[in-house]
């Protein structure tokens, strides 16, 4: 993987005299202490990440966490008072204006919280902004405009103002703008906070739908945990000014580092982001098709369970058998394939644990996980899938 | 022993003399351009406007006051207009429009750069709002003596004076509304690369504008105020009608020539400020 965005020990402080105040935060003298004794606000704190390209990474924390000011300083709208950015591997924190203007033109847009749209223009005229900067001819940052304009849904709006449209059309503008640039790298600075719910959900689907097909490399910024696990690829915890940890979703969920990214996390809903492969086990109570009903009961016996899963020699699911059919067929002598039942659910192992619900609750027998050839994976077990509603 | 002691006296008005004695010693060439360019524009202007047919005024302010307002407002300027020729002061009104036309010009000429740069530096924001709350507390009589000894008795004197009096409320808007384009705003349009000149042009002034036309209605009411108290040092106008009204103690004249100042200040404030509000941007 190609490393897109690599920040080095980035440090960021407000107020006249940045420089001088940096050795103290750098002796450890905590943020409160520091705008207390200098008047000095500590934004970031010797933060360090890399960002691969293609990939959606996103920036999680609370308000005054420093994320915010962090994404500015990717862009330089904020200056870092140390460290280094890389972007493509060229350090660009002490980029002119000329270089940075060229920089901000060509590989980086910006999506705000609150849209930030020039209120008046009408909707494309936004959306040719960034074109219009680099000096684009009007025939084709028009042409360019409608087609990015359709693309986030907006066909039909070209010539609407921006007062007349709700806020996730708007924020669907400021996302048209951003993209009509063809930039490498889009800052999303909590582009959704600010929308109702549902609104929100749709626009994380389509953003994860344009996602899929442009590839841009994403950096986003949310304070929501259930939005940061569904959109990112890696999420950055940060609190203080300073990373916390940095991991895939289920890294953290499975793995947190510290008592603030646990409390966090008791925040998500966890069967949105666990998935089959999860949360099945790997069973070693299985019965072949060539064997006979006693081995069946055998099994059942040894594990203490009252129903076990039916094999081919390849691994195959057949089906299942339960202890009271066992019994019978050992009594009336016939055969394990002509006591198999096929009233149980199987699932893929990429199926979010929210989607087994249903079908937990609806069985009395344990879900199989099985691949695309049918092959047993494992088992999940209903407990494991309904003791997370409680 | 309580009075004020009289060897504490500072004599600050000998000094401005000195120095306005000085200017006019050296920079005596620079007074005349200026004085000449301003007198150009002065004359043409003031003959365009005497020149243009009585009717034509008319139904311009109706058209104006129709358009901007509604229908009623047109008819009533159009009346009050009217009823200013009927009082025989249409030319004086003229002269005046010519001289308040001018200074406004010359203050938004002067003001809107002003403005634009006390939003870049907090610095010469703190140094120019006081000089901007002197200007408009010092008493408007003031200003005609600086005038008059750089240029002498008439019209330009006269369309210095009312510029130095109308000019701080189009800097004070040009730089307020500047400066309450929201933040997030000028954040994105920098964060597509722009260059100063176009956040400039492209956001800032674009979105301030709303503000800066209410700066504009402001100083050229200001400069209306002023064209009169100016007609002291030799302005021709309607106010020179009420300074000869004054010193005769001719009631009826008086009592034309202010009417008509009202007239004409009802119809360039509620025109100018149907523009004004044809530039607000809906929320």
């Amino acid at each position: 993987m190609t490393v897109k965005v690599k920040v080095e020990h980035l440090t960021k402080i407000f107020g006249p005299h940045p420089k001088a105040v940096l050795e103290k935060v750098k002796s450890g003298v905590p943020k409160n202490k520091i705008l207390e004794d200098t008047g000095h606000t500590v934004g970031v704190h010797d933060v360090s990440f890399e960002v691969y390209e293609g990939e959606t990474f996103v920036i999680m924390g609370l308000s005054g966490s420093g994320k915010s000011t962090l994404i500015r300083c990717l862009n330089l709208l904020n200056r870092p008072t140390e460290g280094n950015i890389y972007i493509d591997g060229e350090n660009i924190v002490h980029y002119a204006k000329k270089e940075l203007m060229e920089l901000r033109q060509k590989k980086l847009a910006m999506v705000f919280q609150h849209f930030g749209l020039l209120t008046h223009r009408n909707v494309i005229k936004n959306v040719e902004y960034g074109l219009e900067i680099r000096g684009v001819p009007k025939e084709k940052r028009r042409e360019i405009a409608k087609t990015v304009l359709a693309s986030v849904g907006l066909e039909g709006w070209e010539d609407k103002k921006i007062s007349e449209l709700s806020g996730g059309m708007q924020q669907r503008v400021g996302l048209a703008r951003a993209l009509a640039n063809d930039p490498d790298i889009l800052l999303m600075d909590e582009p959704f906070s600010s929308l109702d719910p549902l609104i929100r959900r749709e626009m994380q689907y389509e953003l994860l739908d344009i996602q899929a097909k442009l590839k841009k490399t994403i950096i986003f910024i949310t304070h929501d945990v259930n939005e940061a696990f569904k959109i990112g690829d890696r999420v950055a915890v940060m609190k203080d000014g300073k990373i916390e940890q940095i991991g895939t979703p289920e890294e953290l969920i499975s793995n947190p580092q510290s008592q603030y990214i646990e409390e966090f996390i008791k925040d998500i809903d966890r069967s949105r982001i666990l998935q089959a492969k999860n949360i099945m086990f790997k069973t070693s109570a299985l019965v072949y098709l060539k064997d006979g009903p006693r081995v069946a009961v055998k099994a059942m016996e040894s594990n203490g369970i009252s129903s076990v899963f039916v094999v081919d020699s390849e691994r195959k699911l057949q089906g299942i058998v339960t202890i009271d059919d066992a019994i019978r067929a050992i009594q009336e002598n016939k055969q394990l394939k002509d006591i198999l039942r096929n009233d149980f659910y199987t699932t893929g192992p990429d199926t979010y644990v929210q989607d087994l619900i249903p079908m937990a609750t609806d069985t009395k027998y344990p879900i199989a996980v099985t691949d695309e050839n049918n092959k047993l994976l494992g088992i999940i077990v209903r407990v494991s899938v309904l003791s997370g509603l409680v | 022993m309580h009075d004020f002691p009289d060897y504490w006296r500072f004599n600050l008005g000998i000094y401005v003399d000195m120095l306005i004695d000085w200017l006019k010693a050296n920079y005596g060439a620079f007074f005349d351009v200026i004085n000449n360019s301003i007198l150009w524009f002065m004359v043409y202007s003031e003959k365009f406007l005497q020149w243009l047919p009585w009717w034509l005024v008319v139904a311009v302010v109706f058209v104006l006051g129709w358009r901007l307002k509604n229908l009623l407002s047109g008819l009533v300027f159009a009346l009050l207009i009217f009823i200013v020729g009927t009082f025989g002061l249409w030319e004086l009104m003229m002269s005046t429009l010519a001289i308040v036309l001018t200074s406004v010009v010359i203050s938004l000429l002067i003001g809107i750069p002003i403005g634009i740069l006390m939003t870049y530096s907090s610095h010469l924001d703190t140094a120019i709002k006081p000089i901007l709350d002197g200007m408009q507390t010092m008493p408007s009589f003031v200003y005609l003596i600086p005038a008059v000894i750089f240029f002498d008795l008439g019209k330009v004197p006269a369309v210095f004076a009312t510029t130095i009096y109308a000019v701080p409320p189009v800097i004070r808007l040009t730089n307020l509304g500047i400066r309450q384009v929201p933040k997030e705003m000028v954040e994105a349009a920098e964060s597509f690369g722009s260059s100063r000149w176009q956040l400039l042009t492209k956001v800032q002034l674009p979105q301030a504008l709303p503000t800066i036309m209410a700066g504009i209605n402001q100083t050229t009411m200001m400069a209306l105020a002023m064209v009169v108290i100016a007609s002291m040092i030799g302005a021709k106008g309607l106010g020179m009608e009420v300074l000869i009204a004054i010193n005769r103690l001719d009631i009826a004249r008086g009592f034309e020539s202010g009417l008509s100042i009202v007239f004409l200040a009802i119809i360039i404030d509620r025109i100018s400020q149907g523009i004004a509000n044809r530039f607000e941007i809906p929320e």
